[in-house]
């Protein structure tokens, strides 16, 4: 009994993960039990057992477990903190809209809480199987969740593209992780580090490594691997992408960040190659993709492309101000991306959602509340100061500057500046043109993650600035 | 509370606290319109008032920063850091000054949203006088950057039949100038280990970087400025703004590429300035000139004080680089007093355009018989613009050629020419508007000015021609600034000794107590 207890004890860090694997499982039981009538009950359930869960995050104790294949530290809590936040943020964007979008069964909320699971594992894996494990538990769930109304031809589509090119993303990734264990010996992130450094620069490491690069690159929807994100996206019910385009990108870019300074620091010039590469592809082409998008969905996936690429600059630097940028970066893109959906999602008459950018127009004169919120999303998305936008931004090429990336850097600002044209369009749509269509009343609790997110967006230097910064400057040094 | 810590952020943050009760204003009846409105210019007279009491405390003897709160903030690379010295606290005077102007003005004018404009307005105020007040660089991009914002909007909005055109470009000429200098921004973070302004014009940049932060600052300034050949947004985003807009573009906007160059190039890239100081002539030079003769042409009432304002700044950056003591307070006067005088102009421009709705030269005629008092205030003005001794005008021109003789002659001759193409064009305009018989029947009943519009325009106008006879208040309180500016750019490009060569230079104050008749 005491060694059992101590045995428990002794995986503390991963409490919280443990609590969400046994959460999952109890509303699964609680929905079955109590049919389709339900959901709404399970989302509320599932967004209190993530807000307990994250609160555990919060205070849960540091270290490695199951032989090091588990880490938990200032690097993974703070990532976790704000996956769990945008899992949160999505479930509450799905309580009033759940019955139009066809998202009112209550496997939804429990899909969403084991992907957050598995995002969790994957921010916290220093090993290549853990690491797998994780992604691959997240990424199964995201596969049905984008295919949720099987019934409808373009989620059916969506959700099948995702897949085949998911698994063969897994795939990619797995032959990577199978060489570097092949030429190393190790499949622990610092053992195949130590090996890195003591071997010379072997080519079959560098391979895998590639390998390895391409299937997380494929997570992250970076260029060249981006192709499914617009169709996903599209395809997917519109609280369900505002869902693929937060937590999964904040864990998927923590997991990129471990992998890279925990197993290949050595060998960074070879990785850094092709992040500057997927780094500038994506700024480049989302911007200019963009530009001739209509549909709001698409428009936002090729915004998110965008915005990895960006982040992606902090990270090409391989320093830890770059590494604290990135970590900014990602927490203030969920937040601008969870308020914009919300935004949209707030748009709903009788004859359905705002789907196309024509949809919002006049809307500052409808709803002045939304237009004004949705403006500074925009605004905070072209990175323009005194928005959060310009602080992440600021953060990650400050990073590329001290690394002395000068063209990359260059590059990425003139891409910024091309996106602000697609970005300034919706605000000029909302603010310069004649209202069209008329809006009901939005639900209070999507007015209510509007106007948080908002409120962090427009107050960031006088509020939650100095804080994030310090969070984030321990959370890479955890890292070094 | 000590006054000396707290004041600039008191005059930075106190438009944002109109803008907060603004917000939350309820309602959307004419009384809480009406409300909407009082806010704003009690809130933007007070500013004005806090203002002033910064410039009476001011000390113009001393040649550093003065009011200063340095804090670390954001993770210690970006920190809350302001002061004033005698180059900007001008600057944020004129700023609050105009304000109040720029709300009268819309009182009536703005038909519809008159909340988010008002709004846009104190957030506007904020932002430029944010600009002014900050001792961090990046916060300085913050701010300037930051303006983009409201302005596109109030363009965009409020503005005229190709106001959606005219705001796009606005926005992108200036955004992707400015992103260059972000990078230079950080590029001098980490060489110089810091942020704050005071600390990095202590910093000796080696010259090579120098060149490129040189180009990377010039690229977002000069369009600001805006100088030849990157003006192409200036004439658009001018004609298509409301009245108050424009007001605020030409006079306080402009201003803001005019005080980087003073406050970043010129100290902190001494080498690249003297480097590029002839390229910079050549460009104020045929900015004077060229876009003189385009204002000559045009048929539009505030096109033609567009392009002639494009010329006016070229008179600062001649100035500015022209690295003497006579360039730098020459160009600073000549900003504040286009500020006033710009601004004024399309204040009054606004006045018939709110009658008429029309702003074709064509249009009007013979105005003196129906409006003998906007008749006077428009000459002031014209005449001051024009450059006519007594006049503000006249004393930043005559310092920024004296400036630009000492450097280069043929310069200075060419410079000359635009003064007398300015009055061309200046005279015609008030010929053809305000000369003439009134003929033209939609013209019969024209109002003369009212009293709101009284208020407006005739504290501009004294302060026009006090400055314009009496122009020590200015010149005093930027003169030791610029005294020390102008020896750190001596010395630290290796001028110093040829100037020495060229003999002493004779104090500012006899030069223009000279010319001025004093």
């Amino acid at each position: 009994m005491m060694s059992e207890f101590s045995g428990f004890a002794s995986l503390a860090p991963a409490w919280p993960e443990m609590l969400l694997a046994a959460g999952a499982l109890a509303l699964l039981m609680v929905g079955v039990f109590a049919r389709n009538e339900a959901s709404r009950f399970v989302t509320i359930l599932a967004i209190g057992l993530l807000a307990v869960a994250g609160a555990m995050v919060l205070f849960s104790t540091q270290g490695a477990i199951f032989s090091n294949g588990f880490i938990n530290d200032e690097f993974a809590r703070f990532m976790k903190a704000f996956v769990i936040a945008g899992s949160i943020l999505a479930l509450v964007l799905t309580v009033s809209t759940a019955e139009d979008k066809g998202l009112n069964k209550f496997e939804y909320p429990v899909l969403v809480v084991l992907s957050t699971l598995g995002m969790m594992m994957m921010v916290s894996a220093n090993d290549l199987m853990s690491l797998y494990v994780g992604l691959e538990l997240q990424s199964l769930a995201l596969y049905v969740v984008a295919a949720f109304r099987r019934e409808n031809a373009r989620a059916a589509e969506a959700g099948l593209k995702y897949f085949v090119l998911g698994a063969l993303s897994s795939g990619l990734l797995l032959y990577g992780a199978s060489l570097v264990y092949g030429f190393t010996g190790h499949t622990q992130l610092d053992r195949i580090a130590e090996a890195v450094a003591m071997g010379e620069r072997n080519v079959g490491v560098i391979f895998g490594l590639v390998f390895l690069l391409a299937g997380i690159a494929f997570k992250i929807s970076a260029v060249p691997f981006h192709m499914w994100t617009p169709d996903v996206y599209e395809g997917a019910p519109m609280p369900v992408t505002a869902f693929f385009a937060s937590a999964p990108k904040v864990a998927a870019v923590a997991l990129l960040i471990r992998v890279v300074f925990d197993a290949f620091e050595p060998i960074a010039r070879d990785w850094q190659q092709v992040v500057i590469f997927l780094s500038i592809a994506s700024m480049v082409l989302a911007s200019f993709a963009a530009i001739g998008q209509n549909n709001l969905k698409r428009l936002l996936a090729y915004s998110s492309i965008g915005h990895v690429g960006f982040a992606l600059v902090g990270l090409s630097a391989g320093n830890l101000t770059g590494v604290e940028g990135v970590a900014i970066y990602m927490a203030i893109y969920l937040t601008m991306t969870i308020g914009t959906f919300a935004c949209i999602l707030a748009l709903r008459n009788a004859d359905g959602y705002a789907e196309s950018i024509d949809d919002l127009a006049g809307l500052s004169q409808n709803r002045p509340f939304v237009a004004g919120m949705l403006a500074v999303f925009m605004f905070s998305l072209v990175g323009l100061p005194p928005l959060a936008g310009f602080f992440a931004k600021w953060y990650v090429f400050l990073a590329a500057i001290e690394a002395q990336l000068f063209v990359l850097a260059v590059i990425g600002m003139l891409a910024s500046a091309v996106s602000a044209f697609y970005y300034l369009r919706i605000v000029k749509v909302m603010y310069f043109d004649e209202p069209t269509r008329d809006y009901a009343v939005p639900a209070i609790e999507i007015r209510a993650v509007v106007a948080l997110t908002g409120f962090l967006i427009v107050t960031y230097y006088f509020t939650v600035g100095a804080p994030l910064a310090e969070y984030a400057h321990n959370a890479a040094g955890s890292l070094f | 509370m000590n006054l000396d810590n707290t004041i600039l952020t008191i005059v930075t943050f106190l438009p944002l606290v109109g803008a907060l009760l603004i917000l939350l204003t309820p309602g959307r009846d004419g009384g809480s319109i009406r409300a909407v409105k009082w806010i704003a210019l009690v809130t933007t007279l007070a500013t004005f008032a806090v203002s002033l009491q910064i410039w009476a405390m001011f000390d113009p003897s001393d040649t550093g920063f003065q009011f200063v709160v340095n804090h670390a903030w954001l993770g210690n690379v970006i920190g809350y850091r302001v002061g004033v010295d005698g180059i900007s606290i001008l600057f944020v005077v004129l700023t609050a000054l105009l304000m109040p102007m720029c709300i009268l003005a819309s009182w009536d004018s703005i038909t519809h949203r008159q909340r988010e404009y008002m709004l846009l307005f104190l957030v506007l105020e904020t932002l430029m006088i944010g600009v002014f007040t900050t001792l961090d660089l990046a916060m300085f991009y913050v701010f300037f950057e930051g303006s983009l914002i409201p302005m596109f909007l109030i363009i965009g909005i409020w503005g005229g039949a190709r106001r959606i055109q005219a705001s796009y470009k606005f926005f992108f000429y200036t955004f992707t100038g400015s992103v260059l200098m972000l990078l230079a921004i950080m590029a001098m973070y980490w060489f110089g280990g810091t942020l704050d302004i005071s600390r990095l014009l202590r910093v000796e940049f080696p010259p090579e970087m120098q060149f490129w932060l040189w180009l990377a600052f010039f690229a977002s300034l000069a369009v600001k400025m805006p100088m030849w050949p990157l003006h192409r947004w200036l004439p658009e985003a001018h004609v298509e703004a409301p009245t108050a807009g424009s007001v605020i573009l030409a006079a306080i906007l402009l201003k803001l590429g005019g005080y980087g160059f003073l406050r970043f190039s010129l100290p902190m890239f001494p080498d690249a300035s003297a480097y590029f100081a002839n390229f910079i002539f050549f460009l104020s030079v045929a900015a004077i000139i060229i876009t003189s003769l385009v204002a000559f042409v045009q048929t539009d009432i505030k096109k033609l004080i567009a392009y002639s304002s494009v010329a006016h700044m070229g008179f600062v950056t001649m100035g500015i680089f022209s690295g003497n003591i006579y360039g730098v307070q020459g160009a600073i006067f000549q900003m504040i007093s286009h500020g006033i005088v710009s601004g004024a102009l399309f204040l009054s421009i606004g006045v018939i355009y709110d009658r008429m709705h029309t702003r074709d030269i064509e249009a009007y005629g013979g105005l003196v018989e129906r409006m003998p008092k906007y008749a006077l205030a428009f000459m002031v003005f014209t005449m001051a613009n024009v450059g006519l001794p007594g006049t503000s005008g006249f004393v930043g021109e005559f310092l920024t050629m004296l400036a630009i003789f000492q450097v280069n002659t043929w310069f200075a001759i060419f410079a000359a020419t635009g003064v007398i193409l300015s009055a061309c064009y200046g005279l015609w305009l008030y010929r053809k508007i305000i000369w003439g018989a009134l003929t033209k029947e939609s013209l019969k009943g024209i109002l003369d000015l009212n009293a709101r519009e009284v208020m407006t325009l005739l504290p501009l106008a004294v302060l026009t021609i006090i400055f314009g006879f009496y122009p020590a208040p200015i010149l005093d309180t930027t003169y030791a600034a610029s005294a020390a500016l102008v020896e750190h750019y001596m010395n630290a490009s290796g001028l110093a000794e040829l100037a020495a060569q060229a003999g002493a230079l004779a104090p500012v104050d006899q030069a223009v107590s000279a010319a001025t008749g004093h």
